[in-house]
């Protein structure tokens, strides 16, 4: 689904490198937990996937389905099934939720050549997927994002998540700001997509995300580089250990 | 300045000078309306029009704006009128009363005068009031621009218009649209007097439709708001012209009044919106808004001076100007607090959104405070679209126009949303939509 070749990538604006050479492959049906210190390039990572013009890809090339993401405008890429949830969502003051909702899921539909949903079609699956993610029909009248709580903004995110169906789900610290029974909610309503046809890419720090969210693989990414790659056992591993060990081997 | 240093006419000025000699003699008004009309004319002779110098009109240059003037649009016949009316397209099917001004001439016959008479609302032409003893009453100066150019051109040229007064206690039951309309070519000066009685309510839209050609549209409202009325006026400063459009509202407001009023500018080349409100009266309320888009090389100027004289009122103003294109928008917003005025409470706030490189927004938020026991606050804010938030809507799929389009109409809406008449709302919102799909 995902083939990451080689990449490299620098800040834009002060040319600061900060990717030095990915290799990541990610198939279909599967979970896989990148995991890493402050400042190794996670974030950098889930934007320049989702294709956020701060970052310069200096080398390498991404495949999403055999296409080239990074000829893609960012539109584009959301609507060829990539879904980036964001660490810290955006509050966009005088855009209603619902409106919001409508717009974005009909844009992709369009941009696939399909019709734009019925309003009672549309009704009646905002109000399926958010009853289970406990998000309430006044957080939909609200402008987006507009004064929900930290874990609100997540739930939010996922929301948007599984209304959009994306192919392949970067989670950026989706459990950053959460308290136990919203990293719950969250994370089963992660799970409810997991699939054979659907691939993800969960970013976090802590292993607290993965007893939860349960990878196939887990990387470990230190200064722009994966130094290591193993199975969920890793994650325990990291928990128990810190991340020294892999700083110190990718130096 | 030394306003006694003769100066240079421009052509405009020149061309207005000849205008009045050749139209002066079926300019309706007494005696006095003739004395009135001719000190206005003496201070367009020997000031010129408003210019950057003079401080009101520093960021939009009349004087350089008109290159010359176009004679007063003639008199227009019934057929003509109804076509245009016909094919306006200002609030859709909004079940609205309909009041007819063309060329500057009240048109009963396409006016819903006899139903508006059966809800207590008589309306009657401006003309026919300035041949009355104390027609001087009708052609008002703002108490706070005794001597505003916009405002002595239109005294001086002023063929007519209408006079809508609701009777007290009446709460008309849907809006009065007041359609002006040119069916020729040519300048337009027109008066418009709305009274509410005492506990009236009104919601009034004010629409142009037509081409006026080179000549300057000069339009003067004056709202006269009785003891505990309310009005909201809706104006639509709308539809591309090269000629200048300018607007005045001079509102007086009794007590435990309420008026509020939002001026939406989309299209003109140059548009000059100014709005003089002078509390007369305890415990009143005016809400000001303001929406303006321009594009290209336009001008959109909202300004305005809210005159606290009196104890215990409150005002809000709030404004916001998208720029595209080479545009500039001004805002000029100056509330006044008498020193008796206590327990005022005033709030301006003006925000723009800039487009492109080249638009340029002169914001001019000022507060007058004399009086000592007032919460009054004033703000002003130029930005462009925030990079992150666009970038957050493209994440979802929705392609950069049409999330542009989203923020922008986000930004205005903030604006129509707290004027808050359900009634407009959508035809406004539909506006904003459209202007952006053209720039």
């Amino acid at each position: 689904m995902l083939e990451i070749k080689n990449l490299h990538a620098r800040i834009a604006e002060d040319e600061t490198e900060i990717l030095r050479g990915i290799d990541l492959k990610v198939n279909a049906g599967e979970v896989h937990a990148i995991m890493g210190p402050n400042g190794s390039g996670k974030s950098t990572l889930s934007y320049i996937l989702a294709g956020k013009d701060d970052y310069e890809v200096t080398e390498g090339e991404i495949l999403f389905n055999g296409e080239n993401l990074l000829d893609m405008e960012p539109d584009e890429r959301a609507a060829a099934g990539l879904f980036l949830a964001f660490q810290y969502p955006l509050e966009i003051p005088g855009v209603a939720t619902m409106e919001f909702l409508k717009t974005a899921m009909n844009a992709q539909r369009k941009a696939r050549g399909e019709e734009a949903l019925s309003i009672p079609e549309f009704m009646k699956r905002v109000k399926e997927q958010a009853a289970d993610l406990n998000v309430s029909m006044d957080m939909l009248k609200r402008p987006l994002n507009v004064g929900f709580s930290g874990g609100e903004k997540k739930r939010s995110e996922i929301l948007q998540m599984s209304l959009l169906e994306p192919k392949l789900c970067v989670l950026d610290e989706t459990d950053s700001g959460l308290d136990i029974d919203a990293l719950r909610i969250v994370s089963e309503g992660v799970n409810k997509l997991r699939s054979p046809e659907r691939a993800m890419i969960v970013i976090t720090h802590y292993q607290r995300l993965l007893d939860h969210i349960v990878p196939d693989v887990v990387h470990v990414l230190s200064k722009g580089r994966i130094v290591k790659t193993g199975g969920k056992e890793l994650a325990l591993e990291l928990e128990k250990n810190g991340y020294a060990d892999y700083i110190d081997a990718a130096a | 300045m030394n306003a006694n240093a003769p100066i240079q006419k421009t052509q405009a000025e020149s061309d207005l000078l000849s205008r009045f000699e050749t139209t002066r003699a079926e300019l309706p008004g007494s005696v006095t309306v003739t004395a009135l009309r001719e000190a206005a004319l003496g201070q367009i002779r020997d000031r010129g029009l408003p210019h950057r110098r003079v401080e009101e009109y520093k960021y939009s240059d009349l004087r350089a704006f008109m290159k010359s003037a176009a004679p007063l649009a003639a008199a227009t016949d019934l057929a003509a009128t109804k076509a245009v009316v016909e094919s306006a397209e200002t609030f859709g099917d909004l079940d609205r009363y309909r009041v007819v001004v063309a060329n500057g001439v009240f048109q009963p016959e396409l006016s819903d005068v006899d139903q508006l008479l059966a809800e207590g609302v008589s309306v009657f032409s401006f003309a026919d009031t300035l041949d009355d003893a104390d027609a001087s009453q009708m052609l008002k100066t703002p108490k706070t621009g005794p001597e505003d150019g916009v405002v002595a051109l239109n005294t001086a040229f002023v063929r007519g218009g209408v006079v809508i007064a609701v009777k007290s206690g009446v709460e008309v039951s849907k809006p009065i649209e007041l359609v002006q309309v040119a069916t020729s070519a040519g300048a337009q000066a027109v008066r418009n007097a709305v009274t509410l009685g005492e506990g009236a309510k009104l919601h009034l839209l004010e629409t142009f439709v037509g081409d006026t050609g080179a000549g300057e549209l000069n339009t003067v409202f004056d709202y006269n708001v009785s003891d505990k009325a309310s009005l909201a006026a809706t104006r639509l400063m709308t539809g591309k012209t090269e000629a200048a459009r300018l607007f005045t509202s001079i509102a007086t407001l009794g007590a435990e009044a309420e008026f509020k009023s939002l001026g939406f500018i989309a299209g003109p080349r140059f548009t000059r919106n100014q709005q003089f409100v002078n509390f007369a009266g305890e415990n009143s309320e005016a809400n000001i808004y303001g929406v303006s888009m321009a594009g290209g090389e336009d001008l959109a100027d909202q300004t305005l001076i809210v005159d606290h004289a009196v104890p215990h009122c409150n005002s809000r103003e709030f404004f916001k100007t998208v720029l595209d294109g080479r545009a500039k928008g001004v805002y000029q917003g100056r509330i006044n607090v008498a020193p008796h005025a206590q327990k005022t409470d005033g709030e301006m706030m003006t925000q723009a959104l800039l487009l492109s490189e080249d638009a340029e927004m002169a914001n001019k938020p000022e507060l007058e405070i004399f009086a000592d026991d007032v919460i009054c606050a004033h703000g002003a804010t130029s930005g462009q679209i925030d990079e992150d938030l666009l970038f957050y809507l493209r994440a979802r799929g929705i392609p950069e126009d049409e999330a542009k389009t989203l923020l922008v109409l986000a930004f205005l809406s903030e604006a129509i949303e707290e004027y808050d008449e359900e009634d407009v709302t959508e035809g406004l919102e539909t506006r904003v939509r459209d202007w952006l799909a053209s720039h």
